[in-house]
């Protein structure tokens, strides 16, 4: 476990000293927390009339919000588009982190004397794993934190706040965004090894964002609809994959590939 | 300390993995405690592969080896704890500070007390007064003292030095050389890959010449005699047939060459043969000036050996 600390404490004292990746790490998400409270400031105005409109939204728009009202029932449509942007945190966030975390002490030289000291594969990911998921972790909490105390200062009606803390968002944000994150990470430091660029491993490394974005659109396109037994699923798959990728990240990694093999 | 038998690696190449390169053929060699041993080749040879495989980091294709008492490929997390290893490029993370470089390497050996050792050694090194400073703006020699600072930190009997003064100015490589030389009077053992065969005679107790395989494996002073014999040059004011003939009455005596008004004698025991030849010359009439031994350098034993080698090879 000290090992493991070492590797942390040392990944953050190097990704810190960044402030390009401090930027990157910090201006998306408040980008992804400010703009779905923008867009339910926006709706919030549109429907003044209240239930008098709820008539005119689409069949399947009213049948997801029951008991509510025109407005609120468009605030959950917007919600239901935009929450998904608390997921992709956890998802883009180690990704800064972790696919630098091994190209980057390829081309600097520094793996070498890093692989001579007794620390063990399994401690050298789980720290360089760990250095990436844990700010995704904490800035994607932070992020839902600062949204829902925006929301409620926002005088969201009570039916509208009980959506966002609906165990369906609860368990996409706080159980599934984690596993996410643990996902993202393995997979940008699996790239980050077999690469000699750390603009590739990152450009590559972005690419798990994807099925996330397809269940964005699907979303949006009302093909999906998230409730919570699709999240619990997604919490069984993804945790799953995580499982058989850490398991196969030990496997893979081994001080003689990272060194002679993968350049 | 170190004792490696047929130690053997063989990468796979090519894009399906279907051919093969023998950088390290049947290697064996033993070096002893508290010894500095030059491990010697032209580049590509095969020098960074053998330590790479003698620090567990890469594993050997057959063969076996033991450091520092542990066996290659059973043991290599305790190998790895019980030597230190400077590689060829410093590798430091730059925008750390120097403090902050060692205590990472400090804490990664389980050294009992960072702070001190850290300490200890960034004096030692001349590196206390920019132990705040982030490494990426020292000079390419304090970089490699703290890279030699980090192979030592956790106290390791065994020290590998992968090429310790490659591309470092004159000042910088001499005070890397003086550290080794500390670190000799020390007792620790040392296995040393260099280019530089001046600083491999002044070091080292023995060298071995490698390409591929070890082509020869001795001190500088036997290898140069096992290759090129002794020879001593004898300086005469004048030079006459009967000063050659007197010469050659003397038993044990190897090739004999003249030249201009010198005698040059290829012997296996100077320190024996001297004596008689200064006699018979001077009985002979002859007035002696200097005598001198032709010392070849070990960059002359080198390239025979290395070329011997390549020809052989071709």
């Amino acid at each position: 476990m000290k090992h493991i600390l070492t590797i942390i404490r040392k990944e953050w004292s190097e990704v810190f000293k960044n402030r390009w990746v401090i930027a990157t790490m910090t201006l998306v998400p408040l980008l992804f927390t400010a703009l779905p409270l923008v867009m339910l400031a926006t709706t919030g105005n549109t429907s003044p009339t209240g239930g008098a409109e709820m008539s005119g939204l689409p069949g399947d728009l009213s049948a997801s919000c029951p008991g509510m009202n025109a407005e609120e029932c468009i605030q959950v449509y917007v919600l239901n588009q935009f929450m998904l942007l608390f997921m992709i945190m956890p998802l883009m966030i180690p990704t800064t982190i972790a696919a630098y975390s091994i190209v980057g002490e390829k081309t600097t030289r520094s793996l070498e004397p890093l692989l001579a000291t007794p620390i063990s594969t399994v401690e050298l990911l789980a720290g360089k794993g760990l250095a990436a998921v844990i700010p995704g972790i904490l800035i994607s909490y932070g992020a839902f934190g600062i949204f829902v105390l925006g929301s409620s200062l926002l005088g969201l009606s009570p039916a509208v706040m009980g959506y966002i803390l609906s165990p369906t968002w609860l368990l996409g944000i706080l159980a599934l965004g984690p596993i996410l994150s643990v996902i993202s990470a393995i997979f940008a430091i699996y790239i980050s090894s077999r690469v000699s660029d750390p603009r590739v491993a990152e450009q590559l490394s972005g690419m798990v964002v994807m099925p996330l974005l397809m269940v964005m659109f699907a979303v949006m396109a009302g093909k999906l609809v998230l409730n919570i037994s699709f999240m619990l699923i997604a919490i069984i798959v993804c945790a799953i994959v995580a499982i058989g990728m850490l398991y196969l990240g030990t496997l893979i990694f081994d001080r003689e590939n990272i060194l002679t093999k993968w350049k | 300390m170190i004792k490696t038998r047929n130690l053997t690696k063989i990468f796979k190449i090519g894009k399906k993995g279907q051919d093969e390169l023998i950088a390290v053929d049947a290697l064996s060699l033993e070096v002893y405690r508290g010894e500095v041993f030059g491990f010697l080749g032209p580049n590509g040879a095969g020098k960074t592969t053998t330590v790479r495989m003698l620090t567990g980091l890469i594993r050997p294709t057959s063969g076996s080896a033991q450091v520092a008492g542990f066996e290659l490929g059973k043991d290599d997390t305790q190998i790895r704890r019980n030597v230190g290893f400077l590689t060829e490029s410093p590798g430091m993370y730059e925008r750390l500070t120097a403090e902050k470089n060692l205590s990472i390497f400090a804490e990664l050996y389980d050294v009992p007390d960072v702070e001190a050792s850290v300490n200890k050694y960034l004096s030692m090194l001349g590196l206390w007064e920019r132990r705040h400073d982030s490494v990426g703006s020292f000079s390419k020699g304090m970089r490699q003292k703290l890279a030699v600072a980090r192979a030592l930190i956790h106290e390791p009997q065994i020290l590998f030095l992968d090429e310790p003064t490659s591309g470092l100015d004159p000042e910088a490589a001499k005070t890397v050389r003086g550290f080794i030389e500390e670190l000799k009077s020390e007792g620790r053992t040392i296995f040393m890959t260099t280019h530089n065969l001046d600083e491999a005679e002044k070091l080292c107790d023995r060298v071995g010449i490698f390409q591929g395989k070890l082509l020869s494996l001795d001190s500088p002073a036997k290898l140069r005699e096992s290759l090129f014999g002794r020879k001593v040059v004898f300086h005469l004011k004048e030079m006459k047939q009967s000063f050659v003939d007197q010469i050659e009455t003397i038993p044990e005596l190897g090739k004999l060459e003249v030249v201009d008004n010198k005698v040059i004698v290829s012997m296996k025991n100077p320190e024996e043969s001297n004596p008689l030849i200064i006699k018979k010359l001077v009985e002979a009439g002859a007035e002696v000036q200097f005598v001198g031994e032709i010392r070849h350098s070990l960059e002359q034993v080198y390239l025979e050996m290395v070329n011997n080698s390549q020809r052989g090879q071709a």
